[in-house]
């Protein structure tokens, strides 16, 4: 499969700068629309709400999406990341800049840490058995979640957090996404991302070819925990009040939805599945209007099994929007990495 | 293929900010614009259409106008979701400019919508939410009220009814540990019966979707209470009550406003007694002909829901019509010095937002609810 | 110890229930490897077509569960036929979200109002609950009618599995397609009859939980098919005996920790136990040990 041969020139496709400047025109666009109140409060929400979602869901698609670990209790390490970060900022941080940063730094942390202390042990158990236990553990930090009044009363218990600062904006929320899908990027196409991608195949021959199992497993399973950690810490800033019930299993299910339908091994299928999905589901309500408001998850559901249907690989699988491949060595950038499918 | 799905995703995000854009030029003068956000689908989409079902009979009465402004009506679904509150409350707020809120059902969403309605200069009463973060938290959200009584008042009612009336000395609690609005009941009604001098021998909790309660319920028959409190919607209490008989637990149920509904087990609570906002065999020509309306519009008895979203709407706009104008800050002021004889009582705002109204204690008897006394705070 | 006896009484009534609905669900999970996130919704469905029957419609009792039990059979064969067969060959993962794309439509499609609409309706029982006392501890009648049920069941499940050539066929399905499709066997028939025994007894269940619990409502099934998986998996997949001890070990222990730990932190104290036992136990409790071909 050669590869065309690419124009010269920086912002010509395959040229170096396409993709931070699609990148910065994006934000501006965004920033524009916003000052001239063209782009009202209610769409900066959900444009921020994607991003966010879309952050979360990297960290699956690290995790289940390369690395084939069928997890699903991704929504209590989003929340723990929110819950962490939340009180770092109710109690000490009041929305200065510095403490905000360290919250969210915190929220990534402790879901990180948490996630190697389920890890190690339950990693072991294959597909469906680690589905469960997975599953498990998510009910499990949801039922300390509505408990954690009595320890902690700021957390609010069942009654849910209020008090956090909103410091969380699109320019935050927009850094970190970006700084995410960079990550994610950097990782799938190092060697870490390829014993993942080995795992996920077949685990026995990426065993036998000397890649430590264990050690690929949990440092997917971390980071990727660690990422809804971190998107969770930035939803604590910028909803003004979070409750246990909108970390429960249903979340983890559309967790996984998103990085199904966006396609495994395809982080720029699941950034894309990830917005789409949001702007989905809210731009439903417009569409539906209150005549039809009841519909709103019939019309979902029959989407959702269409897509999958025709796309059963999902809208991305294994392939990648080839602005996002890095670049190897040449600086006329035509030798690109391929995607790993 | 790519292509024409990114160049089709980039078009949709686009129509969607065109909705936007269109939707935003909005004339000042002469509209008022209420919103109504409650849980139309989901599970627990029954409160929804109630709540909606009460709203939409306090606008019909009022006509298309008041104080002379049109009334522009948005409906928004929150799916009983935190998130999709923030989402609703926000879109009222900021794109479609609403003045006024009615809203949410569970104090779950309420909170945060309050937080959208204060920050944005919205007014907003909800109907049922008890919690009283709703409307302080700790600083008083001025521009929030509740049509309500709060948990605090109603567990006291309950605690104070169990030991005065029922004779009561032991009691046992049930309560869902996922939901606020239990805990908070079943929290004050200890609180309150303890402080009279009764023992709690029993404090079971179980989860949102639980059926079965058999273990909790031979725990609580062993202790022989002489009440048993059960602060949960009537769905819940219904499937609690028939198997704590089955357990051959012979004591009244006690509860809360929950249990108000025609979809209540009528034949397995007999006997149990719960607080409300109203009865519908009050006398008050305003109840009577509250029943009858309704009745004849939806084929079935008010519940407090409806009720509560009913009076709570007939708040708004006699707030509206005193203030005279669409002036937000000016509605706000006129409902908190507001007085006004609605179905379930005489309602004035206290400093919290919250109004002083007296409760009904009702009794489940042969199929229906009978009226037994009235408590004042 | 009464007290001790109710309450193992207890834990057997729910661990009953939960195999009741973990015994259809375990049918198709063990032969297809899906996860039927939908099975729940169409043990509610059988639930409401159970109890319209006997009571809007005035049939007796067991015409309407037979009724339910072939709505849902229909049902099933229908939803395979529309939603998975397209995907049989297509990775695991995309049956799964298909599954939970029809699993959301039930329960929003029958929450419409000109369906079964969105209330929950109390139900008016076929039979008069009893209660009796056993060694000082209460039993009603409807829980033996529930153990007597999934007993029977087991029974026939394991009988028509292991005893005719249908089960037959299933099993060589379970194993291998192309295989069992170059001895004869027509996979396809295979897989709908799957489903339709299945979804017939997902309604079976359906309706029997309705008599037990006496409310129905369009969300219902979300809870017991979550257990159902729980206890499949815990049971070892594939195992249809291993569902149910799975489904009577997680009733025992919800109940126990409930009535001895305590009642707030149940859930994570059972979920807490399963992921020790799947740690002890990696394949489930009769699950086999898998051998793993390189």
């Amino acid at each position: 499969m050669a590869d065309k041969p690419r124009g010269k020139g920086f912002f010509a496709p395959g040229g170096r700068l396409l993709l931070p400047a699609v990148l910065v025109a994006f934000y501006v666009l965004a920033r524009v629309l916003v000052a001239a109140g063209l782009l009202n409060g209610y769409w900066q929400l959900i444009l921020d709400q994607s991003l966010i979602v879309a952050t979360a869901s990297l960290g699956l698609s690290l995790i289940y999406g390369f690395c084939g670990q069928f997890s699903l209790g991704h929504a209590a390490f989003y929340g723990l990341g929110a819950y962490t970060a939340g009180l770092i900022s109710k109690l000490w941080g009041h929305g200065d800049p510095l403490w905000f940063v360290g919250s969210l730094l915190a929220g990534a942390v402790v879901a990180g840490l948490v996630a190697v202390v389920i890890g190690l042990p339950i990693l072991r158990l294959r597909s469906d058995y680690l589905g469960i236990a997975t599953l498990g553990f998510g009910i499990i930090v949801k039922v300390l979640m509505d408990n954690s009044g009595k320890l902690i009363p700021e957390t609010g218990g069942a009654t849910g957090m209020t008090g956090v600062p909103m410091v969380a904006n699109l320019t935050w929320v927009f850094i970190v996404a970006v700084a995410a899908i960079f990550l994610v990027r950097n990782l799938v196409f190092s060697r870490f991302g390829r014993s993942w991608v080995a795992i996920r195949e077949d685990e026995v021959a990426a065993d036998a070819m000397g890649i430590n199992t264990t050690r690929a497993k949990t440092l997917a399973f971390v980071l990727g925990c660690a990422l809804a950690g971190l998107a969770g810490a930035l939803y604590a800033h910028r909803y003004p009040f979070i409750h246990p019930s909108s970390f429960d299993f249903l979340k983890s299910i559309d967790f996984l939805i998103i990085v199904v339908l966006g396609g495994l091994g395809s982080f720029s299928g699941t950034v894309a599945t990830a917005v789409a999905w949001v702007f989905l589901l809210e731009g439903l309500r417009a569409v539906l209007g209150v005549a039809f408001v009841d519909y709103r998850g019939v019309v979902y559901a029959l989407i959702l099994v269409a897509v999958i249907i025709l796309r059963p690989r999902g809208l991305l699988g294994g392939k990648e929007w080839s602005a996002l491949l890095p670049r190897l060595g040449r600086r006329d950038g035509r030798e690109e990495a391929k995607p790993h499918g | 293929m790519k292509r024409i799905a990114v160049l089709a995703l980039v078009l949709l995000l686009a129509a969607t900010m065109v909705f936007s854009v269109v939707g935003c030029k909005k004339e000042d003068k002469n509209v008022i614009r209420i919103g109504l956000i409650a849980p139309m689908t989901g599970d627990a989409s029954t409160f929804g259409t109630s709540t909606k079902n009460g709203f939409t009979m306090a606008i019909e009465e009022a006509g298309t106008t008041v104080a002379g402004l049109t009334i522009q009506l948005f409906f928004a679904d929150d799916r009983n979701d935190a998130t999709e509150a923030v989402n609703v409350a926000t879109k009222l707020a900021t794109q479609d400019k609403v003045h006024a809120i009615i809203g949410s059902v569970s104090s779950k969403c309420s909170i945060p919508v309050s937080e959208v309605a204060e920050a944005n200069k919205v007014v907003q009463i909800t109907p049922t939410s008890t919690n009283p973060k709703v409307t302080l938290d700790p600083e008083r959200k001025t521009f929030v009220f509740r049509a309500c009584f709060i948990d605090p008042f109603q567990g006291t009612v309950g605690a104070k009814f169990a030991l005065d009336n029922l004779k009561a000395k032991k009691a046992a609690v049930m309560f869902d540990q996922g939901n606020d609005y239990t805990i908070g009941l079943a929290n004050f009604f200890k609180e309150a019966f303890v402080a009279g001098g009764g023992v709690i021998v029993g404090w079971e909790a179980y989860g949102k979707d639980d059926v079965d309660f058999s273990a909790q319920l031979t725990k609580i028959a062993a202790a022989k209470p002489d009440v048993l409190y059960l602060p949960d919607y009537y769905n819940k209490v219904s499937l609690i009550g028939q198997q704590a008989r089955q357990k051959g637990i012979k004591a009244p149920f006690l509860g809360g406003d929950g249990w108000d509904s025609s979809e209540l087990d009528f034949a397995t609570m007999d006997g149990g007694y719960f607080t409300n906002h109203y009865s519908a065999g009050d006398t008050r020509p305003i109840v009577v002909d509250w029943v009858a309306k309704y009745t004849a519009k939806y084929d079935a008895t008010p519940d407090s829901l409806a009720t509560l979203a009913y009076d709570a709407t007939k708040l708004l706009l006699k707030a509206i019509e005193t203030a005279g104008s669409n002036d937000t800050t000016a509605i706000r002021d006129a409902l908190q010095g507001i007085s006004l004889d609605v179905v379930s009582g005489r309602v004035s705002f206290d400093a919290d937002g919250n109004p002083t109204k007296a409760a009904v204690i009702l009794q489940i008897k042969d199929g229906k609810q009978v009226y037994v006394a009235t408590v004042s705070p | 110890m009464t007290g001790l006896l109710e309450q193992v009484f207890n834990g057997l009534q729910l661990g009953f229930v939960y195999a009741l609905i973990a015994l259809g669900y375990t049918m198709v999970y063990g032969i297809i490897r899906l996860i039927n996130f939908a099975h729940g919704d169409i043990f509610m469905v059988g639930a409401f077509v159970g109890v319209l029957g006997y009571t809007a419609w005035g049939l007796p009792f067991p015409v309407a569960v037979a009724v339910s039990m072939i709505v849902c059979a229909v049902a099933g064969v229908t939803i395979e036929r529309l939603a998975y067969r397209p995907l049989r060959y297509a990775p695991r993962i995309a049956a799964l979200i298909s599954a939970i794309g029809v699993s959301i439509f039930l329960e929003y499609f029958c929450s419409l109002k000109f369906v079964f609409g969105p209330n929950y309706r109390v139900v008016t029982r076929p039979f008069e609950v009893t209660t009796f006392t056993v060694g000082g501890a209460n039993v009603t009648n409807i829980q033996v009618v529930v153990a007597v049920v999934v007993l029977a069941l087991l029974a026939g499940l394991q009988y028509m599995l292991y005893r005719t050539r249908i089960g037959k066929a299933m099993r060589a399905v379970s194993q291998d397609h192309d295989a069992a499709r170059l001895m004869g066997i027509n996979v396809d028939s295979v897989i709908s009859a799957t489903f339709g025994i299945g979804s017939a007894l997902a309604a079976a269940g359906g309706v029997l939980y309705a008599v037990a619990y006496p409310q129905i409502w369009p969300f219902l099934g979300i809870m017991p098919g979550l257990k159902a998986f729980t206890a499949a998996v815990l049971g070892g997949i594939g195992s249809v005996p291993g569902a149910v001890l799975g489904a009577i070990i997680m009733g025992q222990v919800d109940v126990l920790s409930a009535a001895y730990i305590s009642s707030q932190f149940r859930d994570a104290i059972g979920f807490s136990i399963l992921i020790i036992v799947l740690l002890v136990r990696p394949t489930g409790l009769l699950g086999s040990r898998q051998r793993e071909k390189v």
